[in-house]
């Protein structure tokens, strides 16, 4: 691959992961509406997309408010942070055979890394901000972060045992054959759990929680900043969404009918739709609930998932 | 687990529902007779003012939003001098239609009264008092009351009684 090549897919990534970002702005709300019986936005421009431009422009176009009491720097670069390491974590995601920015040998972890780093805007956005809800939430973050991230990592390492490498490159060829999600349904069915906790989306939006912490660790944030937030959060779920993709669902493998651009694009939709949908219809836990299903349920499975992985692999391989 | 899935499938299936959203410039929601909207000042079937500015209205008003000033003809008739509404402090409960003795005000079913100015807002007379009815029709609140004012004489009215003579000693 020339320089010029990967400079181009770099573009090309970023410039179509904003923009689903914006996107996803629109489809939520019509989404929502209809599983509500509602229409939603269907007003300004075709279906009512040009929402998203009203919505980008209201946004830019917000006083910019930093709070006296805030901790003026920490507060600038918290919504930055979650943004950024989102955007970082799509760097080892390969599209399709060739569209891949960074194809690490280590890409898995560096998934975990980033989107553990992700933990530090809601930690430092709640501290900064000098606000008890904001305190709070960023409070309840953090111990979900450290609850979850626990094992969705675990869940991750059955695909690693069976692949034998944290290259996504090559965890994808390796499901050639049969899907990840049929050999570890566990696994994925973990993953998915963590990742929706991970992007503290409903109905795991423990550290936002409108109807008890106002909005949680943004509360104090106007105009831009919280666009960052709010684009870190469709980020957040494009990523999670993909990555259940690439690691359970065969990433771009599909019949030929259909490039595979096209079929890591289609998964991927149908797994941000079901982010909706899960938005749509369950309610939020509480919190202490919420940590002891991690603990005392998801961790003892997760485990017991990857000691019976490891067994099969170990009698695999002996055999 | 599974309740949360068969919540999940019960609100995906919701996507092929009818809506019940009613796309309100194109398609108009249906208003009942009753529905209670812009005020209106009705007149009686001989096209009169029906209001005989008691200042019952303003005084059940729980906002205030209502002004006037009461006068009378030279044939002892009342009628309001001036008549103001401010519609945008109406809350548009119906206590002044409910308050007023001769049906004279009524609520209507028109709720599309916008206005970029403020100012608009305050409806006068003029813009209050229609020629119609309303909502009870037939009804001349000088017909049936003890009073002459141009309309009947004493006594003439509908279900009335000659007046008694009280120089006269007979039954
Ligand atoms: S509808 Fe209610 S608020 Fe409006 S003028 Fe009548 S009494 Fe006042
Ligand atoms: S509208 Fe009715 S209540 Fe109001 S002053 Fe006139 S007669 Fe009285």
């Amino acid at each position: 691959m020339t320089v010029m090549q990967h400079i181009w897919i770099v573009l090309g990534v970023l410039f179509v992961l904003l923009n689903i970002a914006a996107g996803l702005i629109w489809v939520e709300r019509r989404l929502l509406a209809l599983w509500q019986d509602r229409l939603g936005p269907n007003r300004a421009g075709p279906l009512g997309i040009f929402i998203v431009l009203a919505d980008t422009l209201k946004l830019f176009f917000k006083e910019d408010w930093i709070p006296p009491f805030a901790d003026k720097w920490v507060f600038i670069t918290a919504p930055a942070i979650v943004a950024g390491s989102v955007l970082l974590s799509f760097v080892i995601i390969p599209f399709a055979p060739g569209i891949v920015v960074a194809d690490l040998n280590v890409g898995l972890l560096f998934f975990l890394a980033m989107s553990s780093l992700g933990v530090y805007s809601i930690v430092l956005g709640g501290w900064a901000s000098n606000n008890k809800y904001a305190l709070l939430g960023a409070m309840r973050g953090a111990s979900q972060m450290i609850a979850y991230e626990v094992f969705m990592g675990l869940s991750l390492m059955g695909v690693v045992m069976i692949t034998g490498s944290f290259n996504m490159g090559d965890i994808v060829d390796a499901q050639k054959n049969v899907w990840f999600c049929f050999t570890q349904p566990l696994g994925f069915i973990i993953f998915f759990i963590a990742g929706v906790a991970e992007t503290h989306r409903l109905p795991f939006d423990i550290p936002e929680a409108e109807s008890e912490l106002i909005a949680g660790f943004h509360a104090e944030y106007s105009g831009m900043k919280f666009g960052m937030f709010f684009i870190g959060e469709y980020l957040g779920i494009t990523l999670i969404s993909a990555m259940t993709v690439t690691l359970f669902f065969g990433g771009w493998h599909g019949p030929a009918f259909l490039p595979p651009l096209a079929w890591f694009a289609l998964k991927t939709i149908l797994f941000l739709g079901l982010f909706i949908l899960l938005r749509a219809s369950l309610p939020r836990p509480r919190y202490d609930q919420l940590i002891e299903y991690g603990w005392k349920v998801l961790l003892p499975v997760v485990l017991a998932n990857l000691m019976i992985t490891g067994a099969i692999a170990l009698w695999l391989k002996s055999t | 687990m599974l309740s949360n899935l068969r919540t999940m499938w019960l609100v995906f299936v919701h996507l092929f529902k009818k809506k019940a959203t009613v796309q309100y410039p194109e398609e108009k929601n249906t208003l009942r007779p009753r529905w209670r909207g812009r005020i209106v000042l009705t007149k009686d079937p001989d096209g009169g003012e029906r209001c005989v500015g008691c200042y019952l209205c303003a005084a059940a008003c729980p906002v205030d939003c209502i002004a006037l000033q009461a006068t009378e003809d030279k044939d002892g008739r009342r009628y309001p001098e001036f008549f103001r509404i401010n519609f945008s402090r109406c809350i548009f409960c119906g206590y002044c239609e409910e308050a007023c003795p001769t049906y004279a005000i009524q609520l209507i079913p028109d709720f599309e009264m916008a206005e970029y100015n403020r100012q608009n807002l305050v409806f006068e007379k003029e813009d209050l008092l229609i020629d119609s009815q309303g909502k009870y029709p037939g009804y001349n609140f000088y017909k049936v009351a003890g009073m002459d004012a141009g309309v009947k004489k004493k006594g003439e009215g509908e279900n009335e009684e000659p007046p008694v003579d009280i120089y006269s000693l007979l039954p």
